[in-house]
This record gives C-alpha cells, structure tokens and sequence, in this order.
C-alpha cells in the first residue's frame, strides 16, 4: 500500500493463519516439535514474586487474597518516571512484588534496585496506608503473556472496593483526527473509563474511531468486564523515549482525587526528574 | 467465556434458546466484521455481554455505534456479545485478531458457548483471497455458501430457491487425483476450522463467504450483507427490486477516518 507521501507500507494481513494452517495440515506435529513447543511456552510464563512480609508467615496466608483499594498502574518508561518523580519514594513505600517475565523483547532482572532505563515490573505498597498500591512497568509484556499478567495480578487481589488507574503513552501518529497530526499540539492526554467509573476525569476523552490497544487495553477490559471502577490517562507524544516534556504532560493528574493526597514535595521532583534524564542519556552517549 | 452485562439482575438478556447466532470470522479484508457493524448498527441491538478470552489481542475503545454525545461514552472491548430477541437474533462481534497458536481453543471455547447458550445455529459471515479463485470461480457470483449436513436437512432446499452457490470443493492432488477433494478457504482465517468441527459436532451452521482482496473493503461488506439479508430477511427492502438494501444499512460512526487523518493545511 503506498501512502499520500509515496512511501510504501506494508499493510499486515488481516487474513492470519495461512502458514500455520497450512503447516498444520501439511505435517501432524511430531512429539519433538510438541516439546519445543511446551518449552517455549514454560519460558514464557510469567512468575509474579510477591514479596509481603505478612507472607512469610503461615501457608495458609499465601491463597489470602490482598486489600487493596487503589492501583496505579504506570506502564512503559515514560509513566513509570512520572511516578518515580513525583509519587514514589523510598521513605514511604516499601516494594512487595515483582514480575518476571521474557519474551523477545524483554528479559526483566530479578533485582530490585532498577534503573530507570533498566526493563522491569515491580508493585509498591504505601507504608501508611498497606491497600494503596502502584505498580511500575517499563518491560514489554507480549500478547500472549497479557492475559497471564492480569490473572495472576489480579487473581490475587480483593475485588471489592477496588479502583484502578492507569498510565499510559503512545505515538501521536496512532491518534486518529480530522485535522492533521502535525497541528496537534502533542504532547496530549485523553481518558478512556470503565462504566463503573464514576469520578471527574481529568482531560477529555478518547473520541472514537480511536482505540488503544496492548497491556492497557487488556488490564482495562479486564476491569469492564469484572465490574471494576478504572480509568486509563493515555498521553499521546512523538518522542516516544523517555523526556521530560512527556513525562510533565501527565502533570495535571496530580490533582485527581486519586493522586492528590499521594504527592511528595514538587521541589524535589524537578531535581529527580533530571536525574532519571541524567542517568538515561550516559547510556545513551558513545562518548563515555 | 460469556460474560453479561448486567450481573444478579435478570437472566432474560443471556438466554439465547433457539436464537441465531450471527458472527464474523476474521479473515481477508474484515468484510464479515464490517458486515456484523453493519447489522449492530442498522438494527440498533443492545449488549448485553462480553466473550472473555484469552484468544484475542485486547483492544478497547468507546462505543462504535455512537449516535449522539450521550451514548458516545461507554466503554467496548475485543469481543461483545449483542441480542435482538425480537428477531431470535444473537450477534458476537470481533474486533481484533488472533493471538498466535490460539485459533484452536478459541473454536472450541466458542463451539461449547453455542451449545451450552441453546442457539439453534450459527451463521458465520467470512472472506476468501479472490487471487486463489480457480478459473470456475472467476465467472459468476463472488458469494458463496456452505452448510454443515444438519442444517442442511433445515433449509437446504432455501438455498436453491435463492439460487445460491455453495462453495466449490479442490482436489487434494491436482493433477495427480481429482476424485479426493477437499475443503480450502485461504484467507478465511478459523472459517474452516470452524466449519469442520461444527460438522462434526452436529452442531447447525451456514458460512457465507465472498471473495474479495485487502484494501477498501467496505462495498464487499455491502455485498455480503445483502446475501445474508436474502435469506434472513433482518430488513425489508423499501423497493421492488429485493436485492437492493444497501441505502437501508446504516454505517456506524466508527467507520469515519478508516484512511487516515486529514492532510496537513501547509501542503497546499
């Protein structure tokens, strides 16, 4: 397909499963291509390390189901910093969970000590208050690992009484308008809610034909369908590494009901938010 | 896995006891999705539930059939389930592609949902490459159908009435041996899958398929609902002429913008 600008793009087929199909009909899968298969299949699964105090008590404690009454959920590197900078502190949250997890993009570490460029999934908790809860996650999680994550994170956690709210980044070239990419003025945030949401929203909402799609869309339809309140903020930019003009475009959520009352002082945010750039662009530098 | 909508409340909304089941499979073009968004939206059906699965890529956006601000918040997911009990009609909607290696379970999860949900049979609107016509197919109608042997006994004598054509069988072999033939749908994506193991399930299935190619796939959806509208009659054509319903279905908003977004202002 060639585009107005005379470049070509491959459109992928929507048709899918030819060459399986056919491999399929071709050749019955042989018990050695049943074993690579189980394999790569056991290297995907994803392995949730909580790491609760309360669990190293007794065995029963570990089917215990969490209290938690809300989830910020930042995915990707740019939200996950805008957490980093602005809500997360080592003073007053205490990390009780990792994800690990591989797949062809991402191999998470099982360390806890990540640096803001580092792939990674791991859950705060709030000291003074055990049912508020964030979670940070930069890795890519693969399509066929969604699912799995949003079983075994929300498997463990109590239903009732749960809000959740998400982060989120994409291409401004995804946005779908009626005006030309180029006068938008990105970065954006547009808001995506669940029918049990019944909060102010902070910023518009995404307008259709517009769609989102990977992790978030999944932990949201995970919510719809469950009858859990949520909201996704999903921020539409063109520089899709972290920076700061991206991370500043969450800015305005400080001040829902949500994130409000979680705030550190802004003062010493500003200088975290250089540090997690500083700390990005030395990798980034062959000059070292 | 059926979720509805509405929980505790009356189970009136999820009880498809000899109801139709209509749906897309994914396949070349979309053309089945874009014909199911067509009868949603024409025949204004309500949701009343969701196909949770771990099949499909997730996607979520607001509501495709918005007709004005008010309903144009609430929330859609990859698969959803509507309902026209006026009609005995149940429409499952896909809205995003297979995950690798998940076809399988999907049929399956979706073949015990038909028989444990009672519908009496099951229509799948699908697609073909047209560029893997053979020279039979390349005169002629498009549209073609098939019927699993127990729907057959229902209506198949229907099919003749309508003139239809059912969908051509290959040789296994070509060339060597044209008495063994089979079944081949290439790019119908589960359409045959499908077919197979409803057939041998016993469970009542039609497909209706076109063959078309990738690009503005929008007329074909036109086409192959029309097809499907000579034979279940969901709308009454205002003129004599009974193929002609294309004025009558009502495009969903969501349609807008399917090529892009508007030029920028500085190229002229």
């Amino acid at each position: 397909m060639a585009t107005f600008f005379g470049e070509v793009v491959v459109a992928p087929s929507r048709a899918g499963v030819d060459d399986e199909e056919s491999a399929e009909e071709g050749c019955e899968e042989t018990p050695e291509d049943r074993e690579i298969r189980r394999e790569l299949e056991k290297k995907r699964e994803i392995d949730v390390r909580w790491t609760l105090k309360s669990d190293v008590l007794p065995e029963s404690s570990a089917d215990e189901l969490f209290v938690c009454s809300k989830l910020i959920l930042a995915i990707g590197h740019n939200a996950a910093a805008f957490l980093s900078s602005f809500i997360l502190d080592s003073v007053c949250w205490e990390v009780v969970g990792a994800v690990k997890l591989w797949n062809e993009w991402c191999r998470t570490s099982s360390t806890t000590n990540v640096l803001p460029t580092d792939s990674f999934c791991l859950f705060y908790r709030l000291i003074s208050d055990p049912t508020v809860w964030l979670c940070q996650c930069s890795c890519y999680v693969a399509e066929d690992q969604q699912f799995q994550w949003l079983e075994k994170v929300f498997g463990r956690m109590r239903k009732e009484g749960l809000q959740v709210t998400i982060l989120s980044t994409c291409p401004v070239a995804d946005y779908k308008t009626q005006e030309s990419t180029l006068t938008l003025p990105s970065p954006f945030l547009k808001a995506l809610k669940t029918k049990e949401f019944k909060e102010q929203v902070c910023c518009p909402l995404l307008e259709q034909p517009n769609i989102v799609r990977d992790l978030p869309a999944a932990v949201l339809s995970y919510c719809q369908v469950w009858q859990i309140p949520a909201v996704l903020y999903q921020c539409y930019t063109d520089i899709i590494k972290l920076d700061t003009v991206t991370i500043e475009a969450f800015r305005p959520l400080l001040s829902s009901k949500v994130l409000k009352s979680l705030v550190k002082d802004v003062s010493e945010s500003t200088k975290i938010l250089k540090k997690l750039l500083i700390t990005n662009e030395s990798h980034n530098n062959i000059y070292i | 896995m059926f979720v509805p909508c509405d929980r505790g409340g009356s189970s009136a909304s999820s009880d498809f006891k000899g109801f139709t089941l209509l749906m897309p499979a994914v396949s070349v073009g979309n053309v089945g999705q874009l014909a199911i968004d067509l009868v949603i939206s024409t025949l204004d059906m309500t949701k009343v539930g969701y196909f949770y699965t771990d099949c499909l890529v997730p996607m979520v956006g607001n509501n495709p059939y918005a007709t004005a601000e008010e309903n144009s918040v609430e929330l859609s997911i990859n698969a959803e389930v509507y309902s026209l009990p006026s009609k005995k009609l149940v429409v499952l909607q896909i809205r995003s592609p297979f995950i690798k290696n998940k076809y399988r379970p999907f049929c399956q999860t979706l073949l015990s949902w038909v028989k444990s949900s009672k519908c009496a049979r099951v229509v799948l609107l699908s697609s073909s490459h047209a560029y893997q016509r053979d020279d039979e197919q390349l005169l002629g109608t498009p549209l073609r159908y098939l019927l699993t042997p127990d729907l057959e006994k229902a209506v198949g004598g229907l099919m003749q009435e309508l003139n239809w054509k059912e969908m051509e069988k290959v040789a296994a072999y070509p060339g060597i041996n044209d008495t063994e033939k089979v079944l081949h749908i290439p790019g119908g994506g589960i359409t045959k899958r499908l077919f197979t193991e409803s057939c041998s399930k016993g469970i009542q299935m039609a497909v209706l398929l076109k063959f078309c190619s990738e690009g503005d796939n929008i007329p074909d959806a036109f086409t192959l609902v029309n097809y499907l509208n000579e034979w279940l009659q969901l709308i009454k054509s205002e003129s004599n002429n009974s193929t002609d319903t294309s004025s009558q279905w009502k495009i969903p908003s969501s349609w807008r913008l399917l090529f892009g977004n508007g030029l920028p202002p500085a190229l002229f």
